[in-house]
């Protein structure tokens, strides 16, 4: 945790709420976006107890299995919930832009000019909690190699159409989700504490409730008492006040109420599972509210500048599925081969890069905080003179005088970035002394001897420099898959590639 | 265990021989070589590089870093200067300028520019750009252990068959994101490079250096017990070969008496107050400064095999964990007047040697001990730098907080469990260290 996050959090102890780690929104929120609030039976893995789901703060559509253990049950439940979020997952599909991208004509090589379409707005999937992002994941691999009864009327338990379908976008979400600073499906505990910092643990932040009352106490109670309510106030029959925001329930909940609920469902008694579905609505509905409430919050903020630009990595990855799925490929395969995890790891550390810059150029109380690391520096303009390079025709490398109060971690050499009409002007550290910072600018200063208006900084200007890179450089390639090497077992075989086979050992391939 | 006999340098010899004749002539198409600290790993890769290109085989060497891939540039001309070297290096990461003053050297950051040389050497990051060019029929990979599984299947396809050179007790490659997902697979592409090329290729020969040339005895036993369990090795000169003695007698301050004891038993602790504080805990360092001042001041002179030398501030490194201590340090030694000595943290000390270190310990005055600060291979860096002494400056209470925080890691299914783990090899370097412990209260 850096030296600010750890300030704000003993000052929202201190002060009894949380304070802000940010002055703008840094990740995207759609106008329109899916709350979807699961709840999973205890000790039984991927078993979903019911859910809440919707677009309308007000209408929620509600699904209950009132016996989660009854297979045919949970893929009803399944079969709802495609039928209710297919049309929001899809409903992005067809409003498209079309960009023409320099490419090659895969036979010849020649250079052509090939048109990609790029959806204009993506779906947006808010859970409560981390937690909730792994269900999905769950979720998705549960569902997305079921067979329906049209493709395979042979298999035993084909489950209704389009469940493997929301498996499968489902799968994407989650995968997505992994990947920094993508919207695609976000958790409001993740939103929330990146934007503040509340007086507890990020263990604790974890806990929706607790967290929204240390950014909303009631007035006159303090945060961390508030919290404490929320984790564990109990009414007078035992139960949490406030339920736990999923999937996992509260034990004294499934003990005391579900448990008799659905034993009397199971004896066949009459209104057992409107008593169920009541119950189970019951433990949603705080959290949905929650949710709710959260971007309530996040909203107040205005977006960050280069949110924008990060969003358009989700729409080209909704794009990118979407036409996966309209090409009738597989869904997506149990593991990732050699190639595909190395590409999706060096993807992921090229958006965290990329991320921590935007983060930082986008907002001052971030690059407050790379400054304190010693990552950046900010100070006023004390002198510049005019040098040149060596060589035929020598090119401007002004040197400028840095005064700043800042302790960068820069020495003779190292390279330093500032951010000059939309580009990252590049500029050399000459001396480096407490106090003062010498730096010799390298480029974007036009083509002529002379640095064109505005490229250089003049005495009195306030700059901010940072030693990390702004727009991180593009990773080497990875060989593609079937030239995988010796070192790594070589191209993957066909069952790597595709949809594996069932297990031949186990007469139903259980999750 | 008990301590192999016989003579270091033969035993030394016979193993070199081994992997010379595996890497020239083995049908498989790798050979694995683990190098404890300071076993002769850089000498093995500039040998093997001469014996491959002495016979005609024309080796392409794969280093993880630009620093690294000077320093095997340097030694390469330096042994066989007739040798024709060619460092391929990035567009915008030039190599270091000495390079170009040797003759028979080519630097290019293209490749096409080294057709000709017998020996190729770039980074691992480097090499991954390279395409269109035949295979070379060997490679050497350097500092193995440090790459990360990616890093090997973007360059593996470039060389037929390679040998595998690192440090198995090392810093682990890493990861700023996580990496979970594939964890147990045989290509998780966080893991060493080494790991998954053993996975996938378990019949390779694999072969052990026995002998640390760099740890003097009083080290040697203390890393080899704490870090390598199961593959122990030995130091190759005796308790009496080394010395570290001071011109001045020590003025009886704690900084005194803690590197008089470290003089005499190659180990020192020095230990503050108990107390929880920042990262850049000002009295740590402090002392870390003061200790290197008064090294300096004393007049310090090592004996070694290698005959009798001053101790200078270019033999005297201080280890961190984490860079904004070693830029604390780095001000207060500027603040004392001190220049020249190097500080920096785990990751950049590997593979460097030095006669002192002076280490902060990365569990002082922490309130939690984290998985990032209980790798086994950051204390081992830290640990197995030096030729002669190690001081260790920390806060006291290191013992409890251990206790406090056993390894918690979760347990993946496929991955095979290192030996030993932080937690264990932190309480046997710092058991070891309490016998010589002096404590300072600032």
């Amino acid at each position: 945790m850096s030296l600010i996050a750890t300030l704000a959090r003993m000052e929202a102890l201190r002060e009894g709420r949380a304070r802000p780690l940010a002055t703008v929104r840094h990740r995207h929120l759609s106008e329109r976006p899916m709350v979807f609030v699961p709840l999973t039976t205890a000790g039984e893995a991927g078993a979903p107890l019911g859910a809440l789901f919707g677009t309308d703060r007000e209408e929620p559509t509600l699904l209950v299995v009132p016996q989660p253990r009854d297979r045919d049950l949970r893929f009803a439940f399944l079969a709802q919930l495609a039928q209710g979020m297919l049309p929001y997952l899809e409903g992005y599909a067809d409003d498209v832009d079309v960009e023409v991208r320099k490419g090659k004509d895969p036979e010849t090589g020649e250079p052509v000019e090939v048109e990609r379409e790029l959806c204009r707005d993506a779906p947006q999937l808010l859970v409560p909690n981390g937690s909730g992002v792994r269900y999905v994941r769950l979720l998705g691999r549960s569902m997305r190699f079921r067979r329906t009864a049209e493709e395979a009327p042979d298999e035993p338990y084909p489950v209704p159409s389009r469940v493997p379908l929301l498996g499968r976008w489902m799968t994407h979400f989650g995968e997505r989700a992994l990947t920094p600073g993508s919207c695609l499906l976000v958790s409001m505990t993740d939103l929330l504490s990146r934007h503040w910092a509340s007086g507890q643990s990020g263990l604790e932040d974890q806990h929706l409730g607790a967290l929204l009352a240390w950014l909303d106490p009631p007035p006159g109670v303090h945060g961390s008492e508030a919290a404490l309510r929320a984790e564990t106030a109990r009414d007078e029959r035992g139960l949490l006040e406030c339920p736990p925001a999923g999937p996992a329930t509260d034990p004294a909940f499934d003990n005391k109420l579900l448990a008799p609920a659905i034993t009397r469902y199971d004896a066949g008694l009459s209104g057992a599972e409107r008593a169920v579905r009541d119950l189970v609505g019951s433990q949603l509905r705080p959290t949905w509210d929650h949710v709710w409430r959260g971007l309530d919050l996040l909203r107040e903020l205005p977006p960050g500048d280069r949110v924008a630009a990060r969003w358009e990595g989700d729409r080209w990855s909704y794009t990118g599925h979407r036409d996966r799925l309209r090409a009738g490929e597989p869904p997506q395969p149990k593991r990732d081969d050699a190639v595909t995890a190395a590409a999706k790891l060096v993807r992921r550390e090229t958006d965290q890069v990329r991320l921590d810059a935007h983060e930082a150029l986008d907002d001052p109380l971030v690059m407050a905080e790379r400054r304190l690391a010693g990552e950046a520096f900010a100070g006023e303009v004390v002198a510049v003179e005019m040098a040149y390079s060596e060589g035929r025709s020598p090119r401007p490398r002004p040197l400028v005088s840095v005064s700043t109060h800042d302790r960068p971690h820069v020495e003779p050499g190292t390279r330093v970035f500032r951010r000059l009409a939309g580009k990252a002007q590049e500029a050399q550290v000459a001396a480096a002394e407490p106090g003062l910072v010498v730096v010799r600018l390298v480029n974007q200063m036009g083509r002529g001897r002379v640095p064109a208006e505005g490229t250089v900084p003049e005495p009195g200007d306030v700059v901010c420099l940072t030693a990390f890179e702004h727009d991180p450089r593009p990773a080497a390639p990875l060989p593609p898959p079937e030239e995988t090497p010796w070192t790594h077992g070589g191209p993957p075989g066909e069952a790597a590639m595709g949809a594996s086979a069932p297990d031949p050992h186990t007469a139903e391939d259980y999750l | 265990m008990t301590a192999p006999v016989g003579d270091p340098s033969a035993e030394a010899a016979r193993v070199t021989e081994e992997i010379l004749h595996d890497t020239l002539h083995s049908p498989r198409r790798g050979v694995v070589v683990d190098s404890p600290p300071g076993a002769g790993k850089s000498t093995l890769v500039v040998r093997a590089a001469r014996e491959l290109a002495a016979a005609g085989e024309k080796p392409m060497v794969v280093a993880q870093t630009n620093s690294q891939v000077d320093d095997l540039v340097k030694r390469l001309a330096k042994e066989d200067p007739r040798l024709p070297i060619g460092r391929l290096h990035g567009s915008d990461s030039p190599p270091d300028p000495a390079l170009s003053e040797l003759p028979s050297v080519v630097l290019s950051s293209s490749v096409g520019d080294l057709a000709g040389r017998e020996v190729v050497i770039a980074t691992a990051a480097k090499w991954a750009f390279v395409k269109d060019v035949p295979a070379w029929r060997h490679a050497i990979v350097d500092e193995a252990y440090q790459m990360r599984s990616d890093a090997l299947l973007k360059v593996a396809g470039l060389f037929e068959r390679a040998l595998f050179v690192g440090d198995p007790g090392q810093l682990d490659p890493f990861t700023v994101v996580g990496a979970d997902q594939w964890a147990g697979l045989s290509y998780d592409p966080s893991a060493s490079a080494v790991v998954t090329l053993l996975a996938h290729n378990p019949e390779l020969p694999q072969h052990r250096l026995p002998v640390s040339w760099r740890l003097p005895a009083s080290a040697a036993r203390l890393v080899s017990d704490a870090f390598y369990p199961y593959t122990p090795f030995r130091a190759g000169t005796g308790h009496e070969d080394r010395r570290l003695s001071f011109a001045a007698a020590g003025d009886g301050s704690a900084h005194d008496r803690v590197l008089d004891l470290a003089a005499e038993s190659g180990w020192g602790l020095l230990e503050l107050p108990e107390r929880r504080t920042v990262r850049t805990d000002p009295e740590a360092v402090a002392a870390v400064a003061t200790l290197v001042r008064r090294l300096l001041d004393r007049g310090g002179r090592t004996l070694s095999e290698k005959g009798t030398a001053a101790l200078t501030a270019d033999r005297i490194a201080v280890g961190t964990a984490h860079r904004d201590q070693a830029a604390a340090v780095r001000s207060a030694l500027a603040g004392l007047g001190v220049a020249g000595v190097t500080v920096d943290t785990a990751n950049r000390l590997q593979g460097q040697e030095y006669d002192v270190t002076v280490v902060l310990h990365p569990l002082s005055g922490r309130p939690d001990a984290t998985a990032f600060h209980l790798e086994t291979g950051r204390l081992c860096v830290l640990a197995s730098r030096h030729r002669h002494a190690c001081v260790v400056v920390s806060r006291a209470g290191v013992e409890r907080l251990l206790d406090e925080h056993p390894s918690t890691e979760p347990v993946q299914l496929g991955v095979t469990v290192k030996f030993p783990d932080g937690w264990e090899a932190n309480h046997a370097v710092l058991a070891h260290l309490n016998e010589r412990r002096v404590r300072y209260r600032p």
